[in-house]
């Protein structure tokens, strides 16, 4: 079965959770077999993996009519493109787009990042989508997150094939309940125009069903998972000297992900014990705001800001720590928790994640529950027995979760659109 | 001839309060007293006094041909007395009538008997006192907590004075036997043993109001009539269940009482007879023995311990828990006594299992709380301040053996010192009457003692008034004691 997907990010270079979700899930899918699939992304870098899908990039492809030759092409997309299917895209131009702004190649020019001209971005998105949906062939049409799903509707109106649209989050989560109008109606539209729609977690189905009025036989779960950890990242090294236990909070410092309740949590702990350290790491708009917090808290000696943490440092902070905390207040997945549980520290998640519908090896409070999170901290740091139960069967357990049960759903509810 | 032997179970643990790391070492109470006093007085509402009803009726309708037996655990029986003081009576009325037999366990529901045989008897000998205090009967037959048992308990039970105890049928241990005989222990031949007949208890206990089991509706007639139909030979079946079966897991409109009532008559007609544990074991002698290496008991698939001790968690609490068991006994702390029994109910480790499927239904269907991790933490955070407790009693720094001996010294201390005070006496009266009176009765002491008593005797006097003031530092009068206690084994 051939599909078609349109994603916004793909590692290495990714900028949040939605990059490695999708990655996952086209590789699970690939492992099931029998699936030829195109992932078109805004920018690709050219060191995306490409064994298990073909990479299009959206400003490599022709919107305009240029006159250009084999070897201008061939020397202008080394490493990004085959200079063969340019020019099967170019000839799929179906209007003129000069006004736009485009380059030598008669492509429009794309950050892959999250701009302030984000929505101008996504129009072009879905301009460039046109040319290729003519270009290249399908059975299925799946979108990834809201940015993609005006793409998603213009192929589908283009070639008629059914559509897809793949919800890793909502405008409700990210806002904690303050939607952006236009957010929202890019959203609506795409779960009207969707043949089918996929969840990440039950909760963001509720949310699907009664935010968005979209009926329930149309909304169905697929809960995310995670690519076992290569063995270098297992064995990054731990800092030597560690004399305290670490307690970690890890993610953007904004307010769907709760920090300030970790911060809260770590003011009750340390008036008790004083053996444990508090981390907190990325970066976000609420930063300032949790260090001024923790500053009147009176913990900053053992409250530690972390800055943003790039590729294997993640991992050791992962390593040195005694227990991770996810106090999201509202998260469609949450795929973090999964990673700490590879590096075998134990997890402390919100009720109001999404993982926490399919993890049992970890310990799930609400996130307004300060007490009980403290509570859990405590206990994980002060009784080695609880720190080993939690460790050894969540390795246990996140092993089982694999992309590639995850990805034969997916093709399964692509078989129920096409009939296939 | 054959004979139906019921025994009914009454347990309920003193669930704790949620208890925060906070708390630890601020807060000694540690129970959840609304949780407890609802859910007993529900289950006594529902279960335990219509059941109560239904059995005494059953035994004035049929004389002294209806017989049952109870076991109700010490935890519960305290409950009962301050939230259901009606049950109690309803009990003794029962007991009067000479057709109940009670059995003996454990007072706590505990697991002393695989941690601690000390604890163990201890545990035991106050139960069986709490129920003659309570009924005026002496249990004779043993049924351990969550009929946990193998050989080494076996051992145990024979040792206290038991004739019979009561355990599974466990499929693993059995095997081609069946359970409708009476066995007896082979690490303790004299000890018999009674099992459970595992599929007609569960079909009263569990199946009995299931719409989608093939032999609903379950009546007293058929019940009575599978009982007759098995062989010849095997004479006695054991029902053993929880009494909240009758009326709270089987409700009342389910008809469970009716066919309680029923039994008796139908059973009559095939000449079946009930019995106690005890009537049992005086009129069947053992067929075989049973050997049990590890311990079984009745709870779980696998039918093993591994319901309150599978994990890490669970055994790390137990461990804990246990590591102090010594130090407690050595506490007439009242509060720390009835904390210990409490703290040591085998439910507090069911409800950390992190057992999943069918077990794990049953384990969460139980427990107060939201996941075994909580369960952990709430338990070990009220352990910590208990231990704190037992630490404040006694300084850990002072091994048991020399504390043991501080102690003894002290407590024998009184009668010591009366005992030295008469001696004095004696010899003052003895002096007053040699002399006559001519000396002052101060210089009497100073030249006559030591020419009488040449040991260390005559200092005792003296510091016998200091020692009882520093009790608390008993360092000095510990050594004397033990010479003393030569002095008297001489």
């Amino acid at each position: 079965m051939k599909a078609l997907m349109f994603g916004w990010e793909f590692p290495p270079h990714i900028l949040g959770g939605l990059g490695t979700a999708s990655y996952g899930l086209t590789k699970g899918m690939a492992e099931c077999g029998d699936m030829d699939i195109t992932f078109v992304i805004p920018k690709p870098q050219g060191d995306e993996p490409k064994d298990f899908a073909r990479i299009i990039g959206a400003c490599h492809t022709p919107v305009a009519w240029r006159n250009v030759d084999w070897s201008h092409v061939e020397q202008r997309l080394a490493g990004v493109m085959d200079p063969q299917l340019y020019f099967a895209l170019r000839d799929h131009i179906y209007a003129d787009f000069n006004y736009i702004g485009t380059n030598d190649l008669g492509c429009i020019e794309f950050s892959g990042r999250y701009p302030d001209n984000l929505l101008e971005e996504i129009n072009n998105y879905s301009i460039v989508a046109g040319v290729i949906a003519r270009t290249v062939e399908c059975d299925v049409i799946h979108s990834h997150d809201w940015l993609t799903y005006p793409a998603g509707i213009h192929a589908k109106q283009v070639t008629g094939k059914p559509l897809v649209i793949h919800v890793h989050a909502t405008d409700f989560d990210r806002s904690r309940g303050k939607v952006n109008p236009t957010v929202f109606s890019i959203e609506k539209d795409g779960m009207n125009q969707a043949d089918h729609i996929i969840t990440v977690s039950n909760l963001t189905r509720r949310t699907v069903i009664e935010k968005y009025g979209i009926h329930p036989d149309k909304v169905t779960t697929v809960h995310n998972a995670v690519e076992p950890l290569s063995q270098e990242l297992l064995d990054v090294p731990v800092p030597p000297g560690k004399k305290n236990k670490v307690v970690t909070f890890l993610g953007r410092i904004t307010m769907q992900k709760g920090p300030e309740y970790f911060v809260e949590a770590a003011a009750q702990v340390l008036r008790k014990v004083d053996n444990v350290q508090f981390v907190m790491a990325g970066g976000g708009d609420m930063m300032e705001k949790m260090i001024r917090l923790a500053a009147r808290r009176h913990i900053m000696d053992r409250f530690h800001f972390a800055g943003f943490l790039r590729g294997k440092e993640v991992y050791e902070l992962l390593k040195a720590s005694d227990v991770y905390i996810m106090p999201s207040v509202s998260e469609p997945f949450g795929i973090s928790p999964l990673e700490a549980m590879q590096m075998g520290t134990p997890s402390i998640i919100s009720k109001q994640s999404g993982c926490a519908e399919i993890l049992q090896n970890v310990i799930k409070v609400d996130y307004w529950d300060i007490n009980a999170m403290a509570d859990a901290i405590y206990s994980i740091i002060s009784y080695p027995a609880m720190y080993r139960e939690l460790r050894e069967n969540g390795l246990k357990e996140v092993d089982g979760i694999r992309w590639n049960k995850a990805g034969a759903k997916v093709i399964d509810i692509y078989r129920r659109l096409t009939h296939y | 001839m054959k004979a139906i032997c019921f025994y009914f179970q009454i347990h309920q643990p003193f669930r704790l309060k949620n208890y925060r790391f906070f708390d630890i070492g601020n807060d000694h109470y540690y129970y959840d007293d609304f949780a407890d006093d609802d859910i007993i007085t529900r289950i006594a509402r529902r279960s335990y006094l219509p059941a109560n009803a239904t059995l005494l009726d059953m035994i004035h309708e049929h004389g002294k041909k209806f017989r049952v037996a109870f076991s109700l655990s010490g935890t519960a029986l305290e409950q009962l007395e301050q939230c259901v003081p009606e049950f109690i009576d309803s009990m003794k009325e029962l007991a009067a009538t000479g057709c109940v037999e009670f059995l003996s366990e454990t007072y706590a529901h505990s697991l002393a008997s695989l941690q601690d045989p000390e604890e163990f008897t201890r545990q035991v000998r106050a139960h069986d006192a709490k129920i003659e205090q309570l009924f005026g009967q002496k249990p004779k037959v043993f049924r351990n907590t969550e009929l946990i048992y193998d050989d080494d308990i076996a051992s145990m039970v024979a040792a206290m004075g038991f004739k019979g105890a009561i355990t599974d049928g466990a499929r693993h241990i059995l095997g081609w036997k069946s359970p409708n005989y009476v066995y007896s222990a082979a690490s303790a031949p004299k000890l018999k043993l009674l099992l459970k007949n595992g599929k007609l208890s569960d079909d009263i206990a569990f199946r009995f109001s299931n719409t989608d089991w093939a032999s609903y509706p379950l009546t007293a007639d058929k019940f009575i009539g599978w009982i007759a139909q098995l062989p010849q030979e095997e004479q006695i079946v054991n029902l053993f269940m929880n009494y909240e079966s009758l009326g709270e897991l089987q409700p009342r409109e389910s008809g469970i009482f009716e066919f309680m009532k029923a039994l008796p008559r139908f059973a009559a007609e095939n000449d079946i007879h009930f019995w106690t544990p005890s009537d049992t074991l005086k009129a069947l002698k053992p067929v075989g023995t049973l050997t049990v290496p590890y311990p079984m008991s009745w709870s779980d698939e696998a039918r093993d311990t591994s319901a309150w001790l599978g994990n890490v968690l669970q055994q790390e609490a137990v461990e804990k828990l246990y590591s102090i068991a010594e130090r407690v006994h050595l506490c007439d702390d009242k509060g720390i006594q009835q904390d210990w029994n409490r703290l040591q109910t085998s439910d507090h480790f069911f409800y950390m299992s992190t057992k999943h499927s069918a077990d794990g239904t049953v384990h969460s269907a139980y427990s107060p709380y939201s996941s075994p991790y909580t369960a952990f933490t709430n338990y070990m955070n009220v352990l910590s301040d208990f231990m704190t407790r037992v630490e404040q009693q006694f300084p850990a720094d002072i091994d048991n053996e020399e504390l043991n001996s501080l102690l003894l010294t002290i407590n024998n201390q009184e009668a010591e010192i009366e005992q030295l005070k008469r001696e004095v006496e004696m010899m003052r009266g003895n002096i007053t009457n040699d002399l006559t009176g001519d000396f002052e009765p101060d210089e009497v002491v100073a030249v006559e003692e030591p020419a009488e008593e040449p040991k260390e005797e005559p200092k005792k006097p003296k510091t016998a008034k200091k020692t009882k003031d520093t009790a608390a530092k008993p360092k000095t009068p510990a050594k004397r004691t033990t010479k003393k206690k030569t002095d008297n084994t001489k």
